[in-house]
């Protein structure tokens, strides 16, 4: 990756000196990571180029991983947090605001022109602008087409990024300090608190007042909530001295109302839903299948009611997250025999999931494919049996409520199927009937003022018929 | 000297006051890890051996071991007092409880004796009494000792000199290895018997002497084979007398085993004189037993009391009960065990026709051993879980089967009328399928998950660890195929090992030398394409796949990805593709050829970017974007600069490994709009009806495969491959310049495979198949600029082992899948070795080799 700054106009090479960098010379830094060089392609009077080449060593980059695709990757070729250390190491004297031999020329606004080759963006070209327009640069990005030869594989995420604006170079390298691991939105190492300390130091006098503070530092600090509101607090304390202070706590306020006005996620609702009606059905015992990272079963937990309640997931990984949120191994000893969590599949007849009074699977089936709900069917109604199963689903109707989802598309990548209400009506019905229980569905979530659809109605309640059951199962 | 008989299998309790010589005994005849003692015990939970406070808890750590032991068939000796009924209790219910004998082994040493070797010994000092009292409590016991619960009780004086001998279980004929001819419920079916071993190749072979109970008429196999009836010989039918003469002629004469059915013994119980009520037949039995003499009929009443519940046979792969029996119960002698073999497993319930309610055991049967009963009538014999019921109900006219073992095959003389009308009709089975695919629909979570060793034809055990089991569970239930489709899953594939040749990290050299090594002789170098990898699976119609793949859907086939993935997303665009094998394959001719309905191929799945879109949207084309754009600009820059220009050069070439990156990837994709512009390259005819190709060589599997992709050229591709003579240095050179040719033009590179499909080495199975892929191609692997002077010697250190260890565990657990549905194994037994290739691919192993 390369990045160039050029300054046009009269005394030009003037820039070797805030750099600090001999134009005459070549200039080469070893890296923990690669190495860094400075050349200038040009220094004239009127127009000098100083060009920082950042070369990355890339099979050190990739020891100790995992996958394949790692191993293939773009990181030797654009700006990023690596570049970010470059700067920092290569023209740390300047980033700093400082220039020993000629200190008049640290505050001086130069004509300058900041070329990256090549950026790669989140979000696309409109960020470029959003970022750096604020700062009075006039932004001009090429984006590098993906493949020729495959056009239908779409654009690819790079650009050639070229800023021009009459700007210090130690505001420019700031700017290009902070913003490039924003663009490309990673960062090759730990984010701890120093973190925070660094992005405020070289944000000075310009992150406060940017309009997109709110995404620099959410993305500079890798959104890590602690680190993203410590900053704010300090961005925000300088604040209220100065005189807006009083017009931004109104802001503020009115922002804590909208949050507040905001409906419940449709999660909530239906978790809510759920909860409730596991209650009103009396269970005591509660088989949560698919319970991911544990929403549900904190919910079941706060009810003394549920005695027995067990979370079940396939993904391993859930389960570990579940255990932690749910702070199990500091969980007092009472509280603690009530709840279990294991793997297991609903795809897979388990012992362990007889016997319980209810079993709620809250957006779990149509993660299967359609050919596969034969198996869990039998598992769940005829072996693990429970007295009433409460099942949720997205209902595909309500689909083009959702404004960014493209029409056809699901909601979730890893949806198989979302049905409509007839369709869940009739599998929920002709499977309660061949496994002699009772149906009773119900939607989940209020009638909004905005559609009189129902938003999600799935709850497939299904009461078990004790009277049939005896000719079932011999 | 006094010789003690003792069963095999038997927990023995030593009975007899402290200090009577209990432990020396046991000493003497038993091993250190048959006995457990009481003092033991208390030394391992209470560090105290007398601690009498620790008694409870060394008594049940002493339990424990005792129940895990029994479990595991294994003759233990319980080394306590056990002078109170009590303390005996526990052990002849725990003896009940695995179905195996208790024995009382009583030291009786007197008194005086006791109290004088407890004098000598430390920390008895707890006074005579003691003793004095467990001499009297022992005594007490001594005559009821039969009535608790032993099966045999010894008494010895305290200076007896005693063998012991050790007594086979009645029921263990483990020795006996066949092959026999194992024949079902014959009630009174003396014709259809007759006719029934002839068909069986068994000869008239009367004895002689005639026996006026018995009668001469027997049979005989020339080759030696051996009849086992399951039962029921008697009621309902019209030879009644006729079948057990026969039956018993056989099994006196060395040529049978007969084991007893619930019908024999209420006969029994008739010929006792007990009242019983004249219904199921047995009035029959009773009209042609009446007219004999009393003293023909007791011979008759001893013979059926002497038939066994059931037996263990062949080295415990084989057990023959009359209505089945559980694992746990095999071998193992108890009311319990003879009930369960008798009349099976009931419910307690009974149905509409007045019968008990079977429990089918037989379903949740995991063991090793085949189980083959007879008891309730079938339509047909059907195996399930390694279980079958031949009582195909000749007497009620059906048919009189027999299973020829070890070969498994069924042999039936239908019956000449219905002599008995049955309580309840036969069913058959549901949907036209078998018990065995109805039951195959759901997979249980026990027979796949936790810590497992698999057997394999190929390799002996393999281990599938808990964690890794895990992880396959997670990709099996999120993302693979219907199971019943999943017989096979390809193995990963090693590498040659590093090549040190310079500019190279993969060269054809080291993969001969491999197989030179391990003795090979002669390998096929087959092409290597660059696709996805795909098992296709292609049935004749859709009633085949029903019939055989025991699938509910209307499908012929279907084709997945090396981890079980479906391919086609889009269920018409797979009956599609699927329709297309299809018509080559019977162009070919391969149905006929192959006396098959149904054959299953490995192959490659062309273009990579039909399946690998994404990733090269996100990955591979980005990486190529960037790097010449960044690239380009700073070899453009640094010709500008006098100080840098000298370094241009080097950027210029690397500009030039990413140009050859982007045409290596690119050269694997090209749009796909429909069906044909997919290619196919099938490589293994992996199996088809009764066959696992794997006896063929690769040359035999290039050349059918040949044939196949004639039929469609425009789809499949026939691979090339060169059979090379690894003594020929001028073919093994021709092998080099051909790979170079294939990988110079961009091509994958090839795999090299020993010409046999199986081949072992000085230490065993070797590598199936070694991959050596070329220079270009591994740019996408290791990254668009390996080949860099700076890089290429620092991947040379990378190790196979691992990767060589994973692919022989996962290409035994392939074949041992596709093997085990060859041979129709419950679908849980395939599943199981497709859930431990799944496990196994999530070690950890580095993903470029």
């Amino acid at each position: 990756m390369l990045l160039h700054i050029t300054q046009t106009g009269s005394n030009a090479t003037g820039l070797g000196y805030l750099l600090h960098k001999n134009p005459a010379n070549l200039h080469e830094v070893k890296l923990p990571f690669g190495k860094a060089t400075v050349f200038y392609p040009a220094a004239t009077d009127d127009r000098c180029t100083a060009c920082l080449l950042l070369e990355i060593d890339p099979v050190e980059l990739v020891r100790g991983a995992r996958q394949l695709e790692a191993y293939v990757n773009d990181r030797p070729y654009v700006a990023s947090s690596y570049m970010t250390v470059a700067i920092g190491r290569v023209f740390g004297t300047a980033l700093a605001g400082n220039c020993a031999r000629r200190p008049e020329l640290v505050h001086c606004k130069l004509p300058l022109q900041l070329t990256v080759e090549v950026v790669r963006t989140r979000g696309g070209e409109e960020v470029l602008h959003r970022l750096f327009q604020p700062l009075g640069y006039h932004v001009e990005a090429r984006r590098l087409p993906l493949d020729n030869k495959f056009p239908e594989w779409g654009e690819s995420p790079y650009f050639r990024l070229t800023l021009t604006a009459e700007i210090t170079v130690h505001n420019a390298l700031t700017h290009l300090y902070v913003l490039l691991p924003v663009l490309d939105d990673e960062k090759h190492y730990y984010i701890g608190e120093a973190e925070v300390d660094k992005l405020l130091r070289h944000g000075e006098g310009w992150l406060k007042q940017h309009p997109e503070q709110r995404m620099i530092v959410s993305r500079y600090l890798q959104r890590r909530g602690a680190l993203t509101t410590q900053a704010f607090e300090q961005l925000l304390e300088e604040e209220t001295a100065s005189v807006e202070a009083a017009e931004s706590k109104t802001e503020k306020a009115a922002q804590q109302e909208r949050e507040l006005e905001r409906p419940m996620t449709l999660h909530t609702q239906r978790l809510n839903t759920v909860a409730a009606r596991l209650k009103e059905l009396g269970a005591r015992s509660v088989l949560d299948l698919g319970c991911g990272e544990g929403k549900l079963l904190r919910r079941l937990l706060a009810d003394r009611t549920f005695e027995r309640i067990v979370g079940m997931d396939v993904s391993h990984r859930s389960l570990q997250i579940a255990s932690a949120r749910l702070r199990l191994d500091r969980m007092p000893e009472r509280q603690r025999k009530r709840i279990e969590l294991m793997q297991g599949s609903l795809l897979y007849r388990d012992q362990r999931l007889s016997g319980f009074d209810a079993a709620a699977l809250v957006e779990v089936i149509e993660h299967l494919d359609v050919p596969r709900l034969a198996a869990l069917e039998r598992v769940l109604f005829e072996f693990a049996r429970p007295r009433h199963i409460l099942i949720t689903t997205p209902n595909r109707e309500y689909n083009v409520l959702f404004p960014t989802l493209p029409e056809g598309r699901m909601r979730h990548g890893d949806h198989r199927f979302e049905w409509t209400r007839a369709e869940f009506a009739a599998w929920a019905t002709a499977t309660a009937t061949r496994f002699a229980y009772d149906v009773k569905l119900e939607p989940v979530g209020p009638l909004t003022k905005r559609t009189v659809r129902h938003r999600r109605w799935p709850c497939s309640h299904c009461g078990r018929n004790r009277t049939n059951e005896d000719h079932r199962n011999p | 000297m006094k010789t003690i008989e003792i069963p095999e299998l038997a927990v023995v309790a030593l009975m007899g006051a402290t200090g009577s010589g209990k432990s020396t005994f046991a000493r003497e005849h038993f091993r250190p890890t048959e006995i457990l003692s009481s003092d033991y015990f208390r030394g391992v939970v209470n560090d105290d051996e007398t601690d009498q406070s620790a008694t409870q808890d060394a008594f049940d750590a002493l339990y424990y071991v005792l129940a895990k032991r029994l479990a595991r068939g294994k003759l233990t000796v319980i080394d306590a007092t056990n002078v109170r009924q009590e303390d005996r209790r526990r052990i002849v219910e725990t003896a009940r409880k695995f179905h195996c004998f208790a024995v009382a082994i009583v030291v009786n040493t007197p008194e005086k004796i006791c109290q004088e070797r407890n004098a000598q010994r430390p920390g008895r000092d707890f006074g005579p009494h003691v003793v004095r009292r467990q001499v009297h409590d022992l005594r007490r016991g001594l005559h009821g000792l039969d009535r608790e619960g032993f099966r045999y009780v010894h008494i010895l004086g305290g200076t007896d000199r005693v063998e012991i001998q050790r007594t086979r279980i009645w029921t263990n004929r483990k020795e006996e290895t066949g092959p026999f001819d194992i024949i079902g419920d014959l009630h009174g079916c003396a014709p259809e018997l007759r006719l029934l071993l002839d068909q069986l190749g068994w000869q008239r072979h009367d004895v002689d002497p005639a026996d006026p109970v018995w009668g001469s008429e027997s049979f005989q196999h020339p080759q030696g084979r051996k009849a086992i009836f399951v039962g029921d010989l008697v009621d309902r039918g019209p030879g009644i007398l006729n079948c057990v003469r026969i039956v018993r002629n056989m099994v006196h004469t060395g040529h049978a085993l007969c084991v007893a059915g619930n019908h024999d013994v209420k006969l029994l119980r008739w010929l006792r004189g007990k009242q019983i009520q004249m219904r199921h037949g047995l009035d029959l039995s009773a009209a042609e037993l009446e007219p004999l003499l009393p003293d023909h009929r007791a011979p008759i009443a001893s013979f059926l009391d002497s038939l066994l519940s059931h037996y263990v046979l062949d080295g415990g792969k084989l057990v023959v009960a009359h209505a089945g029996l559980r694992e746990e119960m095999h071998g193992r002698t108890s009311g319990q065990v003879r009930e369960f073999c008798l009349y099976g497993e009931t419910t307690g319930e009974t149905d509409e026709f007045g019968l008990p309610v079977r429990y089918n055991w037989a379903s949740e049967y995991r063991g090793r051993a085949s189980v083959v009963y007879g008891h309730t009538p079938v339509p047909s014999p059907e195996w399930l879980n390694n279980t079958v019921n031949i009582d195909t109900g000749a007497v009620f006219g059906g048919k009189l089967t027999a299973l020829r073992y070890p070969e498994r095959e069924f042999i039936s003389v239908p019956a000449a009328r219905e002599y008995a009308i049955p309580a309840r009709p036969l069913a058959p089975p549901p949907e036209n399928r078998t018990n065995q695919q109805v039951l195959d629909d759901v997979l249980d979570l026990e027979d796949v998950t936790g810590k497992r060793l698999i057997e394999t034809r190929v390799l002996r055990h393999i281990t599938i660890r808990e964690e890794n089991a895990i992880a396959a569970l997670e990709v099996l239930s999120r993302f693979a195929t219907d199971p019943h489709w999943l017989i096979y899953l390809p193995p990963t594939m090693s590498p040659s090992e590093t090549s040190d040749r310079e500019h190279y990290l993969e060269y054809p050299a080291e993969g001969f030398a491999y197989f030179r090594k391990n003795g090979v002789d002669r390998v096929i170098c087959e092409e290597k394409h660059m696709g996805s990898r795909a098992v296709v699976i292609v049935c004749r119609d859709t009633a085949a796949a029903r019939e055989r793949f025991g699938t509910l859907e209307d499908r012929i086939g279907v084709c997945y990805t090396r981890t079980g993935r479906p391919f086609f997303p889009d269920a018409a665009e797979e009956r599609a593709f699927l329709d297309r094998v299809h018509a080559a394959i019977t162009r070919a001719g391969l149905w006929e050829e192959f006396h098959t309905t149904w054959l299953c191929l490995d192959c490659e799945l062309m273009p990579w970017s039909a399946k690998a879109r994404e990733l090269l949207q996100r990955q591979y084309a980005p990486v190529a974007t960037a790097g010449i754009a960044s690239l380009q600009a700073t070899a453009a820059a640094l010709r500008q600069s006098p100080a840098a220009q000298h370094m241009a050069a080097d950027f210029d070439q690397r500009l030039a490994r990413l140009m050859k990156y982007r045409k290596a990837y690119q050269r694997y994709c090209w749009p796909v709009t429909s069906i044909a512009d997919y290619k196919l390259a099938p490589f293994h005819l992996l199996a088809s009806e009764g066959a696992v190709h794997t006896d063929k060589t690769h040359r035999w599997h290039m050349d059918t495969l040949h044939r196949l992709a004639e039929a469609d050229p425009g789809f499949l591709i026939a691979t090339s491959f060169l059979d090379v003579n690894l003594n020929d240095s001028d073919a093994v050179a021709r092998a080099g310049e051909w790979w170079e040719q294939l990988t110079n033009h961009g091509g994958e590179g090839m795999v090299i495979k020993p010409l046999a499909y199986l081949s072992n080495g000085p230490k065993g199975l070797i590598q199936p198949a070694l991959k050596c892929r070329g220079r270009e191609y591994l740019r996408i692997i290791y990254g668009p600029e390996y080949t860099a002077p700076d890089q290429l010697p620092r991947l040379r250190k990378r190790a196979v082992s691992g990767k060589r260890s994973m692919a022989a565990r996962e290409f035994a657990l392939g074949l041992e899948a596709l093997h085990r549905f060859v041979a129709r194994e419950p679908l849980r037994r395939v599943h199981e070795c497709i859930f431990g290739v799944l496990a196994l691919e999530s070690e950890p192993v580095d993903p470029r080799l």
